[in-house]
């Protein structure tokens, strides 16, 4: 903890130092996932109106506490949270960007997307119950692939994450099974497997240790070039983890269907749809100052207008123009705000 | 010190002070205060640690301690698992380094030749300085796999089967993290510590012990058996307490190589986690009755370590006596 502590102090100051956040800044803080993509986004929006963001990758829960704290203008979250909750303080909650996750493997003779998963078989394989590579249940619908007799070592994520969340949800909506025992959330009792903190630290254990398996973000797989498995989706297809079967994913999907549209986009039917899509979230406090809640979705307002194009090329999914249409409408009619 | 000198102190101070008192008298307040500093922040930490985790000690009692439960999901929280990884992988370290430390030390101050001395000696002192986190990366890219392939997939498929020895030592996965390579990897860590003070302590023992003992007909081993190991025998066991603590602590390295895995497991080769380590993991997305979990865990290992320290103290008195 201690190196880490002196050198995010470190990092402080030399960043306050350095650039000293200007009253007009906008303040956000919170999920780890999609700060790549803010990060972008603050820069051409400050290249284009001159206005800065000051965001904190301080993960999904510091987000959430510190909107509620009042800290910041902005909180970020991976995990939705529940209308009660958000009507319980006041929050208003909206999507910003989707991402997608895929299965990372390090099996000896299986090239890139060589393996194929069903959603059962992976809650199986994560509750312990295939033990082995070369296991019927794999083999069946592998044909042809020539599976290791070896013990499969499983990857979790050993931090509170919001990518955990997604994964252990769509484990839970194909598994009773894991529904029952295990359950969705940010960090659960993981009955098999080692634990790699990050998405660094997964792919790291994923690629040192032979036979093994994890989850990670599908941006992240691809810029460490992880080799990665295939997921059978509810139409019953092996659909490639693209631009394609994410938007597919987000396009059958009914928005309005949770408070805040806190939806989650796992195991949603469609024949190209990729099976474990996620959206991640902005919390806005309703009786914000008016001024900064302002400044703060003017950002998002020139992103959806402006920032698709960056989204795709850092491998986010940009949001169907039908939700950005809601979006503004909620805007408007919650926190009074028009462009 | 006797009462009689400390009195004639307190004197002779008395009567030197009289004449100028202004800067005499700041500096002291100043001295003092710095003093208290250190207290008044040691008591806040461990208020704020008791006041945080209270919510946890109150909802779980005494359970808290012996669950092994950690369940975000049913907000059932139990320190068992973390407790014993801790003490399992400092243990560990104990048993690895402090043999390696003495090693070293033993031969740096009375047998290496004079050329190696400096090198070596410095080479045990830059290890001092190297940042825990580079140790964690090292191990996990480096140390690991090797492990994994060198150690872990022989020793398992020997010990397979085995009574006692194939618990002990049987890895279900063998991946290479685990409670042994944390262990291992924090012995490495605590071995420049302890080498370099016992180094120290073994070289301001006066030359004319060794050389009589020498001189009476004494191997090398009963020297440093009997005249030396006695003489350094109190610095040596605070330099193990120190190495102890840190291997109590150690926060980043560990949490690389540890495994992560809330379970108890009999295998010193599967993976685990540390007090230190589950902080580190679960703290930036805890909220409410977690975060009161961590914090309690953390109050229980200020006062694990605190309880070291106390006992290292008992020791050392003991052993200053005799």
């Amino acid at each position: 903890m201690k190196p880490i502590r002196f050198f995010a102090a470190a990092a402080f100051v030399a960043a306050s130092a350095i650039a000293p956040a200007s009253a007009a800044d906008i303040t956000g803080a919170g999920a780890t996932f999609p700060f790549p993509l803010y990060s972008k986004w603050a820069e051409a929006y400050k290249a284009a109106t001159g206005n800065g963001l000051n965001y904190q990758s301080i993960g999904s829960g510091g987000g959430i506490r510190q909107i509620k704290a009042k800290t910041v203008d902005f909180g970020a979250s991976d995990m939705p949270l529940k209308g009660e909750d958000l009507s319980k303080d006041g929050l208003i909650q909206f999507p910003s960007a989707m991402g997608a996750i895929v299965p990372a493997i390090n099996v000896a003779g299986v090239e890139a997307r060589g393996l194929k998963f069903t959603g059962p078989m992976l809650a199986d394989i994560y509750l312990g119950k295939i033990t082995k590579w070369n296991d019927k249940a794999i083999a069946d619908v592998n044909p042809g692939v020539k599976l290791p007799d070896a013990t499969i070592n499983v990857v979790y994520r050993s931090d509170g994450s919001g990518t955990s969340f997604v994964w252990t949800d769509y484990l839970s909506r194909v598994s009773d099974e894991w529904k029952a025992k295990i359950g969705s959330n940010t960090s659960v009792s993981w009955p098999v497997g080692i634990g790699g903190k990050g998405n660094e630290g997964v792919s790291a254990s994923v690629k040192q240790v032979a036979n093994s398996i994890g989850y990670v973000e599908y941006a992240y797989a691809k810029q460490n070039k992880l080799s990665y498995g295939l997921i059978q989706n509810k139409d019953g297809k092996f659909p490639a983890p693209e631009d394609k079967s994410f938007q597919a994913a987000a396009a059958n999907a009914d928005w309005t269907a949770a408070p805040g549209y806190g939806i989650i986009l796992n195991n949603q039917p469609g024949a190209d749809a990729w099976p474990i899509t996620s959206a991640t979230f902005i919390l806005i406090r309703k009786d914000g100052d008016a001024a900064k809640n302002a400044a703060a979705l003017k950002f998002f307002d020139w992103a959806y207008s402006n920032g698709d194009k960056i989204a795709a090329e850092l491998e986010y999914v940009p949001l169907p123009a039908t939700v950005k249409t809601q979006i503004r409408q909620t805007w408007a009619k919650e926190l009074k705000f028009t462009n | 010190m006797s009462t009689a000198d400390d009195a004639g102190a307190r004197m002779s101070r008395a009567q030197r002070i009289k004449p100028s008192s202004g800067s005499d008298k700041l500096f002291e307040l100043a001295s003092r205060s710095a003093a208290y500093f250190v207290l008044i922040l040691l008591a806040g930490i461990m208020i704020s640690m008791v006041i945080g985790g209270w919510p946890a000690f109150r909802e779980f009692g005494p359970g808290f301690l012996t669950s092994s439960v950690w369940d975000t999901q049913s907000e059932q929280y139990g320190a068992w698992p973390a407790i014993v990884g801790t003490l399992t992988t400092a243990l560990i370290a104990m048993v690895v380094g402090v043999p390696l430390s003495l090693g070293i030390a033993i031969f740096l101050t009375q047998l290496a030749p004079g050329w190696m001395k400096k090198p070596v000696s410095t080479a045990v002192e830059l290890l001092a300085a190297v940042p825990s986190i580079i140790y964690g990366m090292w191990g996990l890219f480096v140390f690991v796999p090797l492990f994994a392939a060198f150690v872990q997939i022989p020793v398992s498929s020997l010990t397979e089967g085995l009574p006692i020895v194939g618990t002990i030592l049987y890895a279900r996965s063998p991946s290479g993290l685990g409670i042994l390579t944390a262990g291992l990897i924090l012995a490495f860590m605590i071995v420049p510590f302890i080498a370099s003070i016992t180094r120290d302590m073994l070289e301001q023992i006066p030359t004319v012990l060794r050389e009589s003992a020498y001189g009476i007909g004494c191997t090398t081993w009963e020297v440093v058996r009997y005249v030396l190991l006695p003489q350094a025998g109190v610095s040596i066991i605070g330099a193990t307490m120190l190495g102890l603590g840190r291997a109590l602590g150690e926060t980043m390295a560990v949490t690389f190589v540890v495994g992560n895995a809330n379970r108890l497991s009999a295998s010193i080769f599967d993976p685990g986690s540390t007090i230190a380590s589950r902080v580190a993991n679960e703290f930036n997305e805890a909220l409410g009755m977690q975060m009161s979990a961590l914090i309690a865990l953390g109050c229980i290992l200020f006062f694990v370590t605190f309880a070291v320290l106390v006992c290292a103290r008992l020791l050392v008195a003991r052993v200053g006596k005799i």
